[in-house]
């Protein structure tokens, strides 16, 4: 029995031995990338999969800045083929990739998404604007001409409409690029609004984002990890609390959750669509050129996720929760992704 | 000191200050036998409520809503040519079938928006089980047979009762129009429910009827037989040479400390080490339950050195010295006689690490599995995941139907678990031996 064990001990050492000279080849595409993009693209991959002429690719949930780290190791097959984004890729990042020699990049925009700040359906929906979403989660508030920590316990303390409930509020944590749209577009925004912010982000730029992108830690912000349904399930439980997270877990929970109205607009799949709604960002994916003809599928796993039945306007993406983009910007993402258009960063 | 014995034995145990003392001490015993008890049944109570919600929430991801339908296999669709070639019928557009059968129930329904709503009533995924059907029996083309085919996710949380039908119309995600369409099914009997066993032979999909854990379970089997492979002989090699062999002196000592604090540094760590070691240098296919099962076995390792150690230990001197008597060597003694005897407990050891490496997801994150993986792995280097990646992937996806997925997931792999160390506990019982 032992010589037996033993005997299996080493036959599993040569296999891994022989294993490794093989991962130079590969038949299947590898994706890395954002959280948020990963129902997308992995509802992708598996169509492309059934369609029975390639493998159907891995797709991994890194979040977006870990995927394009990924990305940007190298050319070497061991490298992702393809990074998932819920942001646009950085030029410090482009700078990393091209040290590695990852020159070519082909960018291609998927589509939009909503962040939306939802509570329960048993109390009434709020109406907020950006200006009271930066009052309500900020560090500090311009007060009398002066920043000064957050006083307000309140909705009711920002403005009188808002109802009399303390301000609770779910939200993802900072490693989450959610968290990083929602300060930049939100927040951003809502402390434009100041008079004082605003004359602040034309004289110096770094002061102003550092306040505007500050959110408050006395207990009104609570972070609630990246699990969106954890934060649905809080909702749910506590009817004062507000939830801040992704259009498509309202979607699916439009029997338990209401979206809040920012700035009079509805987070409505139309509204978010063109652009009404204040809160949306782009989602794309980059592309390794220097793997296209080497790892198959490549181009074909483009031309499914840009075909009109996936990321088209009755897609099988929107019922996912992806908002889509324009027809005419549809078209122009087509064209140029088949050609394998190299990233032009401005 | 001495008056105080005498005092207690020269007024007898009757003195009023020893009763006051005894009643002090019986009180302090009940005390402490309540807390025990309140400890005990506080962990009994919340065990319960994990475990009541885990079921309440899964047992109705093992059934599954299927859809009656009368579907003609129209010989113009599937097989134009009328050759019966078997490339062609596969790649035939079965999804038609279940269209037209559903215009054929519903032949006022007009429209593309209506059409849409009215065939996502069936999983996108019935045509394939209608390909695999023509495939096993060519002869039913152009016979019209009634077949149950997998509803979508909405229909079967309706079914199922987790969508509200009194709820207003825009808060529901099925509409009025589908519940009537539903109804109609409902009343002629099409509508039934039936155990889910995609749920054990599908592998992970997005679209959650269709769902399942096979690919998650055989990456599991994968990755702890790779684990097991490696971590036993060297934990149990480790162990004996460690009791046996090595002299006692300072670098045995310092070997092992650092095994014992190995077992108690946090799993993310070994993920860490994995990720340098086996991808990095060795170069092993990312995702592949090798590199998995590789460095589940480094964090394996420290368990059953320890485990194998003590059952090593526990085996008499009388039989080591009776060995070395008779004139068997070290190596005789130890192989022929003391492995033998401590392997109940070796094995016992090793089931219970290799149940914790069930269970591990963390080191698995930085090595790529966790990953979205459709195809059930075929081998050691196939892209895999294990089970409670699953879980965990399931628990962040936004569909509904999810949620009893998850759950279901949370009970099978619970189900392996119990399973495991109830084997543990029989090999323990019955080759146990005392002395």
């Amino acid at each position: 029995m032992l010589n037996k064990t033993f005997g299996l001990a080493i036959a599993a050492t040569v296999a891994t031995v022989a294993f490794s000279g093989q991962a130079m080849a590969r038949d299947q595409i590898r994706i890395v990338g954002s959280s948020t993009v990963f129902p997308f693209s992995t509802a992708v991959a598996e169509a492309f999969g059934n369609t029975g002429n390639f493998k159907t690719p891995v797709v991994e949930s890194t979040g977006s800045g870990g995927g394009l780290k990924l990305f940007c190791t190298g050319v070497d097959l061991n490298t992702p083929d393809i990074t998932n984004s819920s942001r646009r890729i950085k030029s410090s990042e482009v700078e990393t990739c091209a040290k590695n020699g990852v020159t070519d990049i082909t960018e291609v925009k998927v589509g939009y998404d909503g962040i939306v700040l939802a509570n329960s359906k048993a109390v009434g929906a709020l109406n907020l604007t950006k200006k009271q979403i930066f009052a309500a989660l900020a560090k500090q508030v311009p007060i009398d001409g002066k920043l000064v920590d957050n006083p307000y316990q309140k909705w009711s303390d920002i403005d009188p409409s808002l109802p009399d409930t303390k301000i609770e509020v779910l939200g993802p944590p900072p490693t989450s690029g959610t968290r990083d749209a929602f300060v930049e577009l939100g927040m951003e925004g809502g402390a434009k609004g100041y008079e004082m912010l605003s004359a602040l982000s034309k004289s110096d730029k770094k002061a102003f984002q550092a306040a505007a992108h500050a959110v408050r830690e006395d207990g009104a912000y609570i972070e609630a990890g990246e699990n969106d349904n954890l934060i649905v399930q809080k909702l749910e439980a506590n009817k004062d609390a507000v939830g801040i997270f992704g259009f498509s877990f309202l979607d699916q929970n439009s029997d338990k959750l209401q979206g809040a109205m920012v700035g009079g607009v509805e987070p409505t799949f139309e509204n978010i669509a063109d652009g009404q709604y204040g809160i949306s960002r782009s989602l794309f994916f980059y592309v390794k050129d220097a793997h296209v003809g080497k790892v198959p599928g490549i181009k074909e796993f483009i031309s499914e996720f840009t075909s009109e039945k996936a990321f088209g306007e009755f897609g099988y993406l929107t019922e996912k929760g992806l908002i889509p983009l324009s027809e005419a910007e549809r078209e122009k993402v087509r064209t140029d992704a088949l050609a394998l258009a190299p990233l032009k960063l401005m | 000191m001495t008056d105080q014995v005498q005092e207690a034995a020269g007024n007898g145990w009757q003195s009023e200050k020893f009763i006051k003392n005894l009643a002090k001490r019986k009180r302090a015993e009940r005390r402490f036998r309540l807390t025990g008890l309140l400890a005990i049944l506080t962990a009994l109570t919340l065990l319960g409520i994990l475990l009541f919600s885990i079921v309440s929430k899964g047992h109705s991801a093992f059934i599954q809503t299927t859809i009656t339908l009368d579907i003609t296999f129209a010989e113009s669709v599937i097989d134009p040519n009328g050759n019966r070639d078997a490339a062609e019928l596969r790649g035939a557009n079965y999804a038609k079938l279940v269209q037209d059968a559903l215009r054929e129930k519903f032949p006022d329904v007009k429209g593309r928006r209506d059409l849409r709503k009215l065939f996502s009533l069936i999983s996108n995924d019935a045509d394939s089980a209608l390909r695999e059907m023509v495939e096993n029996d060519p002869d039913l083309i152009g016979k019209t047979v009634p077949v149950a085919l997998v509803a979508g996710d909405d229909v079967d949380m309706l079914k199922k009762g987790y969508i509200d039908r009194s709820l207003a119309e825009d808060d529901r995600r099925v509409k009025d129009q589908e519940l009537a369409w539903l109804d109609v099914l409902e009343a002629e009997g099409d509508i039934e429910t039936r155990f889910n066993s995609g749920f054990f032979t599908n592998g992970d999909s997005r679209e959650p009827e269709k769902a399942g854990i096979a690919g998650a379970m055989v990456g599991s089997f994968y990755t702890l037989i790779v684990t097991m492979l490696i971590s036993f002989p060297i934990g149990v090699m480790t162990a004996i040479y460690l009791e046996e062999f090595a002299t006692k002196n300072k670098l045995t000592d310092l070997i092992e400390v650092n095994i014992n604090n190995l077992a108690a540094v946090p799993s993310i760590v070994f993920g860490l080490l994995g990720l340098a070691i086996f991808l990095n240098f060795a170069h092993l296919p990312r995702s592949a339950p090798i590199v998995g099962g590789l460095t589940l076995a480094l964090m394996t390792l420290p368990t059953i050195i320890i485990a194998a150690r003590a059952a090593i230990r526990a085996v008499p001197d009388s039989i080591r010295q009776a060995a070395l008597g008779l004139g068997a060597s070290n190596q005789q003694a130890a192989f022929h006689h003391i492995l033998p005897l401590s392997m109940p407990g070796i094995l016992t050891g090793t089931i219970i690490g290799l149940s914790q490496a069930l269970g591990e997801t963390a080191p698995l994150l930085m090595i790529g599995m966790v990953a979205f993986i459709a195809d059930i792995p075929g081998g050691f280097s196939d892209p895999a995941t294990v089970m409670p990646v699953q879980i965990f992937l399931w628990a962040d996806s936004p569909e509904r139907a999810f949620v009893e997925k998850t759950s279901g997931a949370i009970m099978v792999l619970l189900g392996f678990l119990i399973i495991m160390n109830a084997f543990a506990i029989v090999l323990r019982k019955k080759f146990e031996r005392r002395w």
